[in-house]
This record gives C-alpha cells, structure tokens and sequence, in this order.
C-alpha cells in the first residue's frame, strides 16, 4: 500500500464520489453553525424546500453577537438582537441543537466543539467560519466555508472539494522557556507568509508541536487560515485521545474502544510524500509581536519597527508604507516601545484555561498600567468562564484592575459593543490584526496571552521572559 | 444563479495586496440576515470618511474622494484588478455579495484566498487568475485610459486587452460549467442522494459513535 499522509487518509475517508477531476463528493461529520453566516443559508433552505440531511450532525451556537456584559436583560443592539433570534428560530424550526445565549455550554464555537467532545479525531468538521481550522489539531479535516456551503453542508451532508496539495511544517527540537503555542504559528506564519499555505492542507508536526497541550495545538491550528492554509491539522497522538474522552459527545464503552483502534491510524505514515515541507528550528523562536496589518508582518519582541526604505520590492515596500501609517508607528523603533491603550485577552485562538491561566499568572498581585484604559478577559465559554472560576483567575484579573466578561467573540472582531476607537492601540491575543478588524481605525498588536497581560501591567510591549 | 459567459467593461484598478474580507465588507453589515444590499457597504472603510453602519443611510455620509471607485472614470467598473492574496481573511460569503450587488461580476489578480475563491464560483461571480505581470500590464493600460474596456471571454477562458492583447486563464471545468449555465450546485449534488445514503450506511456500520 501507498504510504499516504494525514490529508489523505482523511480525504479518502471521507469520498462519497470521486469525480475524476481531482475534485469529489465528501461527506461531512460535523457542522458547526453560528448565527452570521447562516441565516441566508436557512434562508435558502426554505426557499427551494429543502430539510437538513441529517440533524444530529449539526450543532449551533451564538458567539460573534452576543454581549460579554450582562446578558439578564437580552441583547441591546436591535441588529445584533434580530440575527442571534434568527439563530433560536431557526434552530427551533430545524430541529438543530443550540447552545442558546445563557446556557452554560455557550461560547465562541471554536472552543465549544472540541469542548463537547462534539470534534473528534477523524471528523469532517465545517463551519461557516474561517478559523474552522482549529479543529485540525485533533486530526480531524476541518475547514471554513462561505454562506452557500453552509446551505449545500446543511441540505446535503456533503460538499463538492478539490484535494488540496499536502504541506508539513515541522517545528524541530523544543522551544525555549516562555515560549508559546501563538508565538510558535506566529513565526511560522512570518516564516511562510500570509499566502504561504495557499492551496495546501498544513500537517503540524515535529517536537515542538507534540509538546503542546490540546489547547496548543488548536491555538496553531487556529491561525493556519492565517497563513493562507484552509486546514491545519496534527496527527492523533496520547495528549489527543487522552484529552476527548469523557466530554458528552464523545463515544463509550465498546463505541469508545473501536473508535481509539482507528483514531491510533491518524498519522501521516512514514516516507509518505508532501508537496511542501518547512522545516524552523524551535530554539529559534522567541516571543512574537505583530507591527502590521497582516499577520505576516509580525517580528521577534526585541526587534525594531521595520524600514521601508530598506524593501527592494515596490509592491511590498507600498505595503509596508501603508501598514504604518494606519499604524501610527515609525520605522525602527524598538517593539518594546511602542505604548497600548488596550488589551483584549481572548478570542478562539487564545481563550481557553490555559490561556487564562498563563495570563493570570503573569498579572497576578499586579496592577494594570495608567495608559491603559481597558483590559478585557473574555474567556471561550461558559464552561472556561466557570472553570476559571473555580480556580480564583477571575479575582486575580479583576484585582489587577482587568475586566472579567462573559463568553463570545467580543473584541476579536467588535460585532458586539467591545471595541477599538480610531487611533487606540491594542494587544490582542486574537488572530487577525487587518484594519479596523477590531474597530474602525483601531490598531491591533497580535501576541500571546502572557505577552498581552504583561503589556497591560507594564503599558507597552515587554519580554515575558524577563518580566518580573 | 447568474449565469456567467462574457463581459466586457471598464476595469477598477485596486492596487494593494491581501485586500481581506474585512476590508471588502466591515463586521457591522455582517449582521443583516438579507442576502443582498452590501453592494453600498463595498470596501466601506475605505470608501467613506465617516463610520458607517446597516442603521445609517448612505446618502448622509461623506464619500472619500480619493478612493477609486468614488472617482467618475471608474463608475460603471464591473471589473475589478488586484494585487496577490485577494479575499484573504473570513470566509465571509458576504465580501463576494458586496462585489457582486455592486456590479462587480470579476475580480483579476494573482492569487486568491481559497474561500473567497471557492464563494465566488456560488455567487455567479468570476475569480479570474493571471501572471503578476499581465496583471500589472491590466493597471498600465487602466492608468494610462480608465475608459479603456476589457472583455472577459469565460468560455473562451481569455481576458482581452483594447489592444488586442489576450490572456488565456485556467479555470476548473466543473466550475467553468457551472457558472456558463448558471447551475444550482444542491441540486446537482442531489441527484447523488443514493451515494451519500450508500455512504452513511457504510459509515454507520465502522464508526457508529459518529451518529446520535
Ligand atoms: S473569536 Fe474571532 S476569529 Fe474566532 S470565531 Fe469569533 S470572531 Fe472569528
């Protein structure tokens, strides 16, 4: 038999109908649905009277609209209100599971998912959301789709696919103290390029990538879309089997032990072929800070702001030009300079224990800075929030003078009340920093959760491993 | 879905690279539940001075003269040109409704986001790939005359230049197929209804925990 990669054997699982072309009929497992890319899908739905294929493979979530205050009195936001009610009736009318705005299991569907025990290694998982591929790193193929895929996912538990090509990007050796799952897919993607993983599914492996926890390793998945790569994916390992059982979606009892015999199949077999291999040393990664508009433009924390006038390439240099000056920042200052009005701690790439942990650990008997107006935690869901909970995290953020909010996307995207004004300046432990992402005119600084707490303790960019 | 087999129109010249999603269409449209009306919210950022959102008509806010597709030349443009990693970013269906209920019916560039290329063949609209060189000739000639028009041959999978120039581009065929005759992908994958019923019994029976 051919020795065939992760991608592969997923793909080949997965075939309904081969079309010849390259392209094929594959079947989705799990649909994950959110209230702003489905309505119109439903919509659809109902408009050429069709029916879901097969309910119980789907399950929605409110996360992008939702307020992280006070959620007793409903949503204030008449627009946000009427899309999240659309969610709850379409639901009700389909027949779909939701986690409904105050239900316990609700939070930003990312973090659900693998939460349930609704992602599972081996798994077609789609979602009407780019970073669908965070749930790659449970060996699963899983991938955003637009609004008319959701509608094709929903009425036909299939959709039509391309193969895409195979790249490995392998982390070798291990990285060093204070170093995390964000600034290792940080520097990948300032490795690669934002476009580098275009086309390509994105294996995640190496040494480095099997130390990672769980949550690491959707963290790396997480921004695989960012760079370019529609999936990510890590192969089935112990730190993965051990982390889905016992969540309520997962199997049991004899289910339990099949399903392990097939997980331990998820790898990619020796001398298996990819039509692109990276390779970054993990002892070379130090923590990572973003300067610019796009994820690639992103810099070690004791680097210097880039120089234009240094850029040979004219497309590039323009770029460069204009990343700046939305910016506001001057070539060569140094990272550790530049001031923060704001930290959003949070996000599907950074929201989960861990996160919170990592974060609270570096804040606690501290205060935040004068310059910095706001400090948001927003834990992934209801289950983090209460996990952190119990743990004491949310007194250490809130005595630290940080605020401590309920689940949702918030200042990930500013679609609810949580935002960036023009000109303020943020760390953010989200995924995207293009302009005016997290409000219009805002400037985002994309880092880890450490690196974002301890700029809101210090007011600028600091080294988390000589910050005190 | 609109079919799509030739155009020939005045092009929009968008010179940058990685144009995302959020650029094409801010998150505050994102909360209508309407599939069209984003056309007015296109590239929203850029192209108004002010902040603006589903609540606020468009007539009362302050257009930004210097954006392109404010300046006269470039008015009628159903033609858009750009630079590499066009759409990066959410998968946004709604950047492709922008385009389209604008009048845009393609996009030229290098290279595409994989989403917003896989939208757009949905959505009846083109995503047309060609050499960073031949896209750089597009905004010379566009520079030079913003009058000039280019035809967009679909069947023909050719681009053609005032000048008489032409650039062959690769599509799928399947996809080519389905736009030239403006099919409904559900349907088609539909008439497979016994392959993926086939398919969810083999599956049933190897991994049952997959099914509730
Ligand atoms: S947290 Fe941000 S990136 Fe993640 S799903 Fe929500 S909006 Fe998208």
């Amino acid at each position: 038999m051919n020795a065939k990669t992760l991608y592969d054997k997923l793909w080949d699982a997965h075939i309904v109908r081969d079309n010849g072309d390259g392209s094929a009929l594959i079947y989705i497992d799990r649909h994950l649905v959110h209230e702003v890319t489905s309505p119109q899908a439903f919509d659809g739905l109902r408009i050429n009277n069709r029916k879901p294929w097969r309910i119980d493979a789907n399950l929605a979530v409110a996360d992008h609209n939702v307020p992280t205050t006070d959620r007793s009195q409903g949503i204030a936001d008449p627009i946000s209100r009427t899309q999240v009610d659309a969610l709850d009736s379409n639901c009700a009318e389909f027949g779909i599971t939701e986690f409904r705005m105050n239900d316990l299991r609700q939070g930003i569907v990312h973090v659900i998912g693998p939460e349930q025990g609704a992602t599972l290694p081996g798994m077609t998982v789609v979602c009407g959301d780019s970073h669908t591929s965070t749930h790659g790193a449970f060996g699963a193929l899983a991938f955003g789709i637009g609004t008319s895929e959701v509608e094709h996912a929903l009425a036909t538990q299939t959709l039509v696919l391309k193969k895409s090509k195979n790249m490995r990007i392998t982390v070798r050796g291990n990285v060093g103290p204070g170093i995390t799952a964000k600034d290792i897919v940080l520097a990948i993607i300032g490795e690669i390029g934002t476009a580098g993983g275009t086309g390509y599914t994105v294996e995640f492996a190496g040494e480095a990538i099997a130390a990672l926890s769980m949550e690491g390793r959707m963290t790396v998945c997480n921004m695989a879309i960012e760079g370019g790569a529609r999936a990510g994916i890590v192969a089935v390992d112990q730190t993965t089997i051990d982390y889905v059982q016992g969540r309520p979606f997962s199997p049991t009892g004899e289910n339990l032990d099949k399903a392990i015999a097939w997980w331990k199949t998820l790898h990619t077999d020796a001398g298996a072929k990819f039509d692109r291999e990276v390779v970054i040393e993990a002892s070379g990664i130090q923590p990572q800070v973003t300067w610019g508009t796009s994820p690639e433009m992103v810099l070690p924390i004791d680097a210097r702001v880039p120089d234009p006038s240094k850029e040979g390439d004219a497309v590039k240099r323009s770029g460069m030009e204009k990343a700046l000056a939305y910016m506001g920042l001057t070539a060569n200052t140094p990272i550790e300079q530049i001031k923060i009005d704001k930290v959003f701690i949070g996000s599907c790439t950074n929201s989960r224990i861990e996160d919170l942990r990592a974060a609270a650990s570096v804040v606690k008997g501290k205060k935040r800075a004068a310059n910095v107006t706001l400090a948001l935690v927003v834990p992934g869901s209801g289950l983090v929030k209460r996990q952190a909970e119990a743990e004491g995290l949310d007194k250490i953020f809130l005595d630290a003078g940080f605020e401590w909010r309920e689940p949702g996307c918030s200042m990930c995207l500013a679609m609810n009340a949580d935002r960036l004004e023009p000109g303020e300046r943020c760390a953010s432990t989200s995924n995207r920093n293009f302009e005016g992402r997290q409000g219009s005119g805002g400037r985002t600084h994309l880092v880890s959760p450490a690196m974002a707490a301890a700029a809101g303790v210090a007011g600028h960019f600091v080294d988390i491993r000589s910050f005190q | 879905m609109r079919a799509f087999t030739t155009v020939t129109a005045t092009v929009a010249p968008l010179d940058r690279p990685n144009v995302d999603t959020d650029a094409i269409i801010p998150k505050q449209y994102l909360k209508s539940i309407k599939r069209t009306g984003f056309g007015q919210y296109l590239f929203d950022d850029w192209r108004y001075l002010d902040q603006g959102d589903l609540d606020i008509p468009v007539a009362s806010r302050r257009p930004n003269p210097e954006f392109v597709l404010n300046q006269d030349a470039y008015r009628g443009a159903q033609v858009l040109v750009s630079r590499e990693n066009f759409g990066c970013g959410s998968s946004r269906e709604h950047a492709v409704w922008a385009l389209e209920d604008y009048g845009f019916r393609a996009v030229i560039a290098p290279s595409y986001a994989d989403i917003f290329f896989n939208n757009s063949f949905k959505n009846g609209f083109l995503p047309i790939i060609l050499k960073a060189d031949e896209v750089q000739k597009i905004f010379e000639v566009v520079a030079k005359d913003a009058a000039s028009e280019v035809t967009v041959d679909l069947p023909a999978q050719q681009v053609k230049l005032p000048s008489g120039e032409v650039f062959n581009f690769e599509i799928d065929e399947f996809r080519k197929d389905c736009l030239v005759r403006g099919l409904d992908e559900i349907g088609l994958t539909l008439q497979n209804a016994d392959s993926i019923r086939a398919y969810e019994a083999q599956r049933k029976a190897s991994a049952p925990w997959l099914f509730n």
